[in-house]
């Protein structure tokens, strides 16, 4: 599909989740919202995602919350349990720390644990990512840890009308989904289709076609990649850019196709290295691909050590498009 | 200092031989649970309720089908008492694929929605956050259900129970949280690790009412009982239950008892709050000898009835490995 036929607006990704927000509370009656401060009187969320919900929905739809995770959890965990559609809203990530048990023993597990008697339709939206100087308890980006248990998908989108597309299926999701936004997909100027309508949850998206190497990412770090596309063109390397958009259930079928068609594949993320989601795809990829690729899977993630705060320890731990560059120009130099 | 009663309303003779008859079906279950567990024919580990089955015998009088509970590892009585049928119950607890969560939960994680057993957990003090989700649900569906959180006294000094209590209090939820009080967290003495000398105290910190109940009185048990629910279904909110009692068999079956003091838990069972109830009933003429002999030999029957088709059940076949992760199932 041509974006030409679509008619497209200038928006941005807060706007594009308030918008599948609204959309989803007035299409369906179980849909209700709960975190701090997400009522319009205390602002809507700390980013203001949820501006509008309390006014038009009501307060008893729409609660804020006191500063307790572990009750946030449990009482989006109860009332999916008991028919609704939850939409938590945990302001930072790290902030899941204090919800674990809720969300990884409770929400994750109970449909298995009951044999398929409990639902838990939920959505977590929680927000992260470094570069603003918040250091190391508030900039964790920790999906390998949901990837990791079974029972919870994880989304994490770059681009405005991906977000509210995924958004829109999260909240109609039967299961649990953690729905993960930085301060630049929620801030950077984008556009969406006027009419932007729910993305399937576990498909990715090839957002630049090439030839040479299958660049994966997903998130903010999808800007990053973006911005190193010019320098690889001016070195002529052809990259072929896959959005992941969603991390748990990912989309093998699309990211092994592209690696095979160009014969190389490096994983982009800014969560650790260590452990990260690069390892799992890496680790397919050579076990689907063997004898098919010209070089080894490249893999680019933060430093093993916390989220420093010093600007310049901060930018050298997020992967830059520098670095992204080096790495590409390696890999596409071999085979 | 507990809070005292509003309304002190009486059971009448025939809740009071229900709650016995809940009470008995609690204990000829767990009897023949533990027989079990001898024969080898349970592997796994078995928290008995044996000694608290007053306190859900008495509150489940007061609950209709539709009302819910929240429960933790040690709450197979609160389910008996609710009415989960047994058959399932036993299938799941031997592992089988006609449990109630098709032997994928075992007896730790008991969960029958149709009766309103909505959670059974094995963290310590995660069914109060769950409830008050249920509380809310309540709310928003306009509906005057209630839901309790059971949990112990060890549960009650773990951050969830405090966010719970709060954020019931601050919404005027329609929960009741049922802490049993049976003197021990795990091997610990409740004054070891326990900042006030009754837990209801620390309901004055959330808003709401605090009760200390002799939880293996099935009277008493019964009016603080009514006068939370009713509070719950009239929109005025949480209480706070604290179920006096005691645990007959340890923390975990086979427990060795060792922390307890010389001559507590004989001086416990010799109030064994059953057979004190069922003199009580025959002293006041609500049941007969043969009535209630009647009754047990009909207990027994179900019981064993449960048993037999639970042996006879499957075990559940490999590809429930991929089944209910998600409501889709996982490619093989």
């Amino acid at each position: 599909m041509s974006t030409d036929t679509i008619e497209m607006k200038k928006t941005n990704g807060q706007q594009a989740v308030n918008e599948a927000l609204h959309e989803a509370f007035a299409a369906d009656p179980k849909v209700i919202l709960l975190g701090e401060d997400c009522g319009d009187k205390e602002g809507g969320g700390v980013t203001g995602v949820c501006k509008g919900l309390s006014t038009k929905f009501g307060d008893l739809r729409v609660r804020s919350t006191p500063i307790a995770e572990q009750s946030i959890m449990g009482a989006a965990i109860g009332a999916a349990m008991a028919g609704y559609k939850p939409v938590a809203e945990i302001m930072l990530m790290n902030f899941t720390t204090v919800a674990m048990d809720m969300i990884v023993n409770h929400a994750a597990k109970l449909r298995f644990m009951s044999g398929g008697q409990s639902q838990v339709p939920l959505v977590i939206r929680t927000l992260t990512g470094a570069g603003n100087q918040t250091a190391g308890q508030h900039a964790d980006c920790y999906e390998a840890w949901f990837c990791h248990t079974a029972g919870i998908k994880v989304v994490f989108p770059c681009f405005p009308g991906d977000m509210k597309g995924l958004m829109l299926s999260a909240i109609q999701d039967p299961d649990p989904v953690i729905f993960i936004e930085t301060g630049m997909t929620l801030f950077a100027p984008g556009q969406m289709p006027v009419n932007q309508g729910p993305i399937p949850l576990g498909k990715a998206n090839v957002v630049v076609p090439g030839s040479d190497i299958t660049i994966v990412s997903y998130g903010a770090q999808m800007f990053r990649v973006m911005m190193a596309l010019e320098e690889l063109g001016k070195a002529g390397i052809s990259a072929e850019v896959v959005d992941l958009r969603t991390i748990s259930p990912w989309d093998k079928e699309t990211v092994l196709a592209s690696a095979e068609k160009t014969g190389r594949l490096l994983v982009v993320h800014e969560a650790g290295r260590n452990f990260g989601p690069g390892a799992e795809i890496a680790a397919t990829a050579q076990e689907e691909l063997f004898g098919k690729l010209k070089a080894p899977v490249g893999r680019l993630g933060a430093p093993y050590c916390a989220v420093p705060f010093a600007k310049k320890l901060e930018d050298a731990y997020l992967v830059q498009p520098a670095d992204i560059v080096a790495e590409a120009k390696r890999l596409a130099a071999m085979g | 200092m507990s809070q005292t009663l509003q309304n002190r309303a009486s059971p009448d003779a025939a809740t009071q031989l229900d709650i016995y008859r809940r009470m008995l079906r609690i204990e000829r279950n767990d009897d023949f649970t533990q027989a079990q567990i001898r024969r080898g024919r349970i592997t796994a580990p078995y928290y008995s309720g044996r000694g608290q089955e007053c306190i859900p015998a008495a509150i489940s009088n007061l609950l209709n089908d539709d009302d819910k509970i929240c429960t933790i590892y040690r709450g197979i009585h609160d389910m008996v008492a609710k009415g989960m049928p047994l058959k399932p119950l036993w299938a799941e607890i031997m592992g089988k694929v006609d449990g109630t969560c098709k032997g994928k939960g075992g007896p730790m994680h008991l969960t029958h929605p149709d009766t309103g057993v909505m959670v059974t957990t094995g963290i310590v003090g995660s069914s109060m956050p769950i409830a008050n989700g249920f509380g809310w649900a309540s709310l928003l569906d306009g509906t005057k259900q209630v839901t309790i959180a059971y949990f112990g006294d060890g549960a009650s000094n773990i951050g969830a129970f405090h966010e719970s209590l709060n954020l019931a209090s601050v919404w005027k939820l329609p929960v009741i949280f049922v802490c049993s009080n049976n003197g021990y967290a795990e091997h610990t003495k409740y004054a070891d690790a326990t900042s006030v000398d009754q837990i209801s105290k620390r309901a004055i910190g959330y808003g709401m009412p605090g009760y200390t109940v002799n939880g293996n009185d099935p009277v008493e048990m019964w009016q603080y009982a009514n006068e939370a629910i009713e509070r719950a279904r009239a929109g005025e909110g949480p209480t706070l239950l604290e179920c006096r009692t005691f645990r007959f068999c340890g923390h975990l079956l086979g427990d060795d008892n060792k922390y307890m003091d010389p001559g507590e838990l004989d001086a416990a069972k010799a109030v064994d709050p059953l057979p004190q109830f069922r003199q009580k009933l025959l002293d006041e003429g609500i049941a007969t000898e043969a009535q209630l002999e009647e009754m047990k030999a009909a207990i027994e029957a179900e019981v064993q009835q449960a048993i037999d088709f639970a042996m006879e059940s499957e075990f559940p076949p490999m590809d429930e490995l991929r089944r209910d992760v998600f409501a889709q199932e996982i490619p093989a």
